[in-house]
This record gives structure tokens, C-alpha cells and sequence, in this order.
């Protein structure tokens, strides 16, 4: 989450709870939406880092609250965030190390196994497509995280596919 | 007494002549298709989806076995009884479309209600409520040449629906669609199963399959998987977005 904060904090600054609250818009019901304490610790980290700084902004009526800023060095690491290549989808896959090794010590048969892998990917699918159904068309961001989870599914569903034909 | 599965098949097996080299394409399939459910069937290029579906639809005779229609003995029916049958009760989506080349997108949409005997107000009123669900209200006059692969197929499936068959047996219907028209079929097969609509579908791509209530996979003609899809274990906690993140 790190990245994130940064980024949203390259933008304004902001306290905790408008943090949480802009993830939550910016990427809708497609992103879990972080609890308020993994914020404050990741924040607290990034400050011990010097990367961000915090502020005691007194309110009238309540405690103060602490409103945090980008620092140079912030500025920095984000900068490196971006720029550096971002790694692709996952080359060695652990369902794959299943389907090699279990069969080598008989605890399971390979057809049993991608069977039940194609049945938990449909599944997910199934949960992916009711929340594509239930996201605000309007909100394109959360769509495309969404169609690029399903077009990953697809590519290990059809990655199956040929295991099932070349391994049977 | 219990209403009989809408499909039952018995050691259904085809095997096609291929230059006098028999080409075993279904090798003893026992399928039983509940009313109101929704079957995906998947598997590899060549492993028999179309043979299957052909065959259920008595569009292709079974070499041997059996087929039962709504408790009814299929297999045994001649051309002609078979035409009766799909006529009153199938809807169907070729791979490759097959529309009436000659007759504008309207006519193929409403000629199977109007052979099954609907009036022409009926079925005038399905056909304008299928073509808007589906994005294809403005090309209702064209010919089936002038559409795009994508937009006949989405006709056919119209026309497969017209009807209210039921079973609807579709292959592969969102082969040549990209992913906003593909979003428009998922939103009409999800809505029209939950009304109640038995489907019966092939297809490689997983968005329908995940609509469905079970997967029957094959390979080589058999029948190596068949089952409900599990509930997702993340599920009760209401947002589905860890889902996106476990793909991380
Ligand atoms: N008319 C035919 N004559 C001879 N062989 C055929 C005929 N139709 C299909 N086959 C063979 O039967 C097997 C199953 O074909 P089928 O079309 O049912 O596969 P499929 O699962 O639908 O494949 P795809 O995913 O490519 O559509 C294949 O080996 C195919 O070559
Ligand atoms: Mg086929």
C-alpha cells in the first residue's frame, strides 16, 4: 500500500480517514478496501522512512489530527515507483508445482487436480462478473481492474486447458 | 410426480465415417440436464462440444445410445418429427451462425415464434425486446450479410430466445464478440435463466461459463468433469475484491 499513499499524497495532503476514503473511490468495490489502522501504520512507517511528515492540525471541537505530506525523499520514491518496470503475472505458479510434484508421491491424480483448479477459476469468475454487475458503470477505473482480472483468469483457464491435453 | 430432466442422454456415442476411417468424436456420454439449469461445456478444439450439442438438437444422428427430451425418447425420431421438436421447444445457436441469408435481421428474429405460432404482434414485441437488450435495435432492417460476425452472432441468439424454447442450446455464442458486446449476451443469459430458462452452452470463454450452475467438461468424446461450481470461500464478506486482489 505504500505506493499508493504516496501517490494520493503527491496529489494533497491528507489525514488518515481522507486517505482511505480516496482508495476507496478512486478503485470502487474492485480493490479490498483497506482498514483505517493498516493506513496508520503503513503512514507511521513511511514517516519513521522520511518519506512523509505529519502536521498537528488543531480542531475546535475534537482532537487534533494529524495531516501528512510528501517529502522530497517521498517525492523521490515514488518517482522510482513508476518508472521502474512492473513485474508481469506470476511465471512459476503453485497450482503448477502441485500438478508436477503431487502425483510423483501418489497423494493425488492430475486430472482430479485441474478439474478442481477449472471449477475454483469459474467460480472466481462467477464473482467477478456479479461484481462487475454491481460497480457503477460509471466507474471505469474499477471496470478495468475487473476485466483485467477476468482476462488473467481466462489465460489460466485456457493455460489448463492444454495441461489436460498434453498431460492425460 | 417429478418433472424428467429436460436432457437425458445414455452412452450417447458418435462416430464419424471420414474417408472410410471412423473418427470416434463422442465416446459414451451420460448427461442429465435438470429444468431451469444452466450447463456450460468446455474442453480442447476437437474434443467433441459440437457433436454433443448437434446431436442433442437432432441435428446430427447419434451413432449409438440414447437421447430423452422432457422424458421423452429423441434419438429414434426421424428428420421431419425432429424439425417438430426443435420448431416447439429448442432454440439454437450455431457456431457459425446460420441466419436466413434472404430476409432482413427483423424476419429471422420473429420467424421461429411465428412458426411455433405466436401472432405477429407477439412476436414483433420479443423481437424489439431481444434486439434492444442486445444493442441491435437499428439494424433490424439489414441483411444478415450486411452485419458484422459479431452482430450476426448476437442475431442468432435472438432468434434462438425468440421462441421462449424450452432449452436453449447454444455453441459457442460469443465467439466473435469483444468484451462490451460479449457484456450485453452475459446480461441477457443471466436474465433469461433467472426467469428460468434451461441452457445448455458451449463455449471457451470463461466470463459465460462462470454464469453457469455447472460445468461439464470434455476430452476426447468422454466426460472428464461434471459438477456444480463451488460457492467461493471469500464470499460472505459482501466485496468481492479480494478476488481482484488474489490475482495479484
Ligand atoms: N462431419 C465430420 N466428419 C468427420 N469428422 C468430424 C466431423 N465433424 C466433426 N468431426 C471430428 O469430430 C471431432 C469432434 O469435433 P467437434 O466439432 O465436435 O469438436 P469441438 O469440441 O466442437 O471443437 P471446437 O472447439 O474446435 O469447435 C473432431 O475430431 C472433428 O475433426
Ligand atoms: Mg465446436
Amino acid at each position: 500500500m505504500r505506493p499508493f499513499l504516496l501517490a494520493l499524497l503527491a496529489k494533497e495532503p491528507a489525514h488518515g480517514y481522507e486517505l482511505k476514503q480516496a482508495l476507496e473511490q478512486t478503485f470502487g468495490s474492485a480493490y479490498p478496501s483497506p482498514n483505517i489502522g493498516q493506513i496508520y501504520v503503513t503512514l507511521g512507517r513511511l514517516e519513521k522512512d522520511g518519506l512523509v511528515r505529519a502536521v498537528d492540525v488543531e480542531q475546535s471541537n475534537r482532537p487534533n489530527k494529524k495531516v501528512y505530506y510528501l517529502t522530497a525523499a517521498g517525492r523521490e520514491a515514488l518517482d522510482d515507483w513508476v518508472d521502474e518496470p512492473t513485474e508481469g503475472p506470476r511465471v512459476r505458479d503453485e497450482f503448477f508445482m502441485k500438478l508436477v510434484l503431487a502425483p510423483m508421491t501418489g497423494i493425488a491424480d492430475r486430472m482430479a487436480l485441474i478439474n478442481r483448479q477449472r471449477r475454483h477459476y469459474l467460480a472466481l469468475m462467477r464473482d467477478l462478473n456479479e461484481l462487475a454487475e454491481r460497480t457503477d458503470p460509471d466507474n471505469q477505473v474499477a471496470l478495468l481492474l475487473i476485466e483485467g482480472a477476468m482476462l488473467h483468469l481466462q489465460a489460466d483457464l485456457d493455460w489448463l486447458e492444454r495441461c489436460q491435453e498434453d498431460l492425460s | 410426480m417429478d418433472t424428467p430432466p429436460v436432457i437425458s442422454t445414455v452412452n450417447l456415442v458418435k462416430i464419424y465415417q471420414d474417408g472410410g476411417v471412423p473418427v470416434p468424436a463422442v465416446r459414451g456420454v451420460d448427461l442429465r440436464v435438470e429444468p431451469g439449469e444452466f450447463v456450460a461445456i468446455m474442453g480442447p478444439s476437437g474434443s467433441g462440444k459440437s457433436t454433443l450439442v448437434h446431436m442433442l438438437g437432432g441435428l446430427d444422428v447419434r451413432t449409438s445410445g440414447e437421447i430423452w427430451l422432457d422424458g421423452d425418447r429423441a434419438d429414434t425420431l426421424g428428420e421431419s418429427a425432429w424439425a417438430l421438436l426443435r420448431r416447439r421447444k429448442i432454440g439454437f445457436v450455431f457456431q457459425f451462425f446460420n441466419l436466413v441469408a434472404n430476409m432482413t435481421v427483423a424476419d429471422n428474429v420473429e420467424l421461429p415464434a411465428l412458426l411455433a405460432g405466436a401472432s405477429p404482434r407477439e412476436a414483433r414485441e420479443r423481437r424489439e425486446q431481444l434486439l434492444g437488450a442486445l444493442g441491435l435495435a437499428d439494424r433490424a432492417g439489414a441483411a444478415p450479410a450486411q452485419l458484422a460476425g459479431g452482430e450476426q452472432q448476437r442475431v442468432a441468439l435472438a432468434r434462438a430466445l425468440a421462441n421462449r424454447p424450452r432449452l436453449l442450446l447454444a455453441d459457442e455464442p460469443t465467439g466473435n464478440l469483444d468484451s462490451r458486446n460479449t457484456r450485453d449476451v452475459l446480461k441477457l443469459l443471466g436474465q433469461v435463466h433467472r426467469d428460468g430458462q434451461t441452457i445448455v452452452l458451449v463455449t471457451h470463454d470463461a466470463r459465460v461459463a462462470g454464469l453457469a450452475d455447472r460445468v461439464v467438461s470434455l476430452l476426447d468424446g468422454q466426460i472428464v468433469d461434471d459438477g456444480a461450481l463451488p460457492v467461493s470461500r471469500r464470499r460472505p464478506r459482501g466485496g468481492v475484491g479480494d478476488v481482484v486482489e488474489l490475482r495479484g
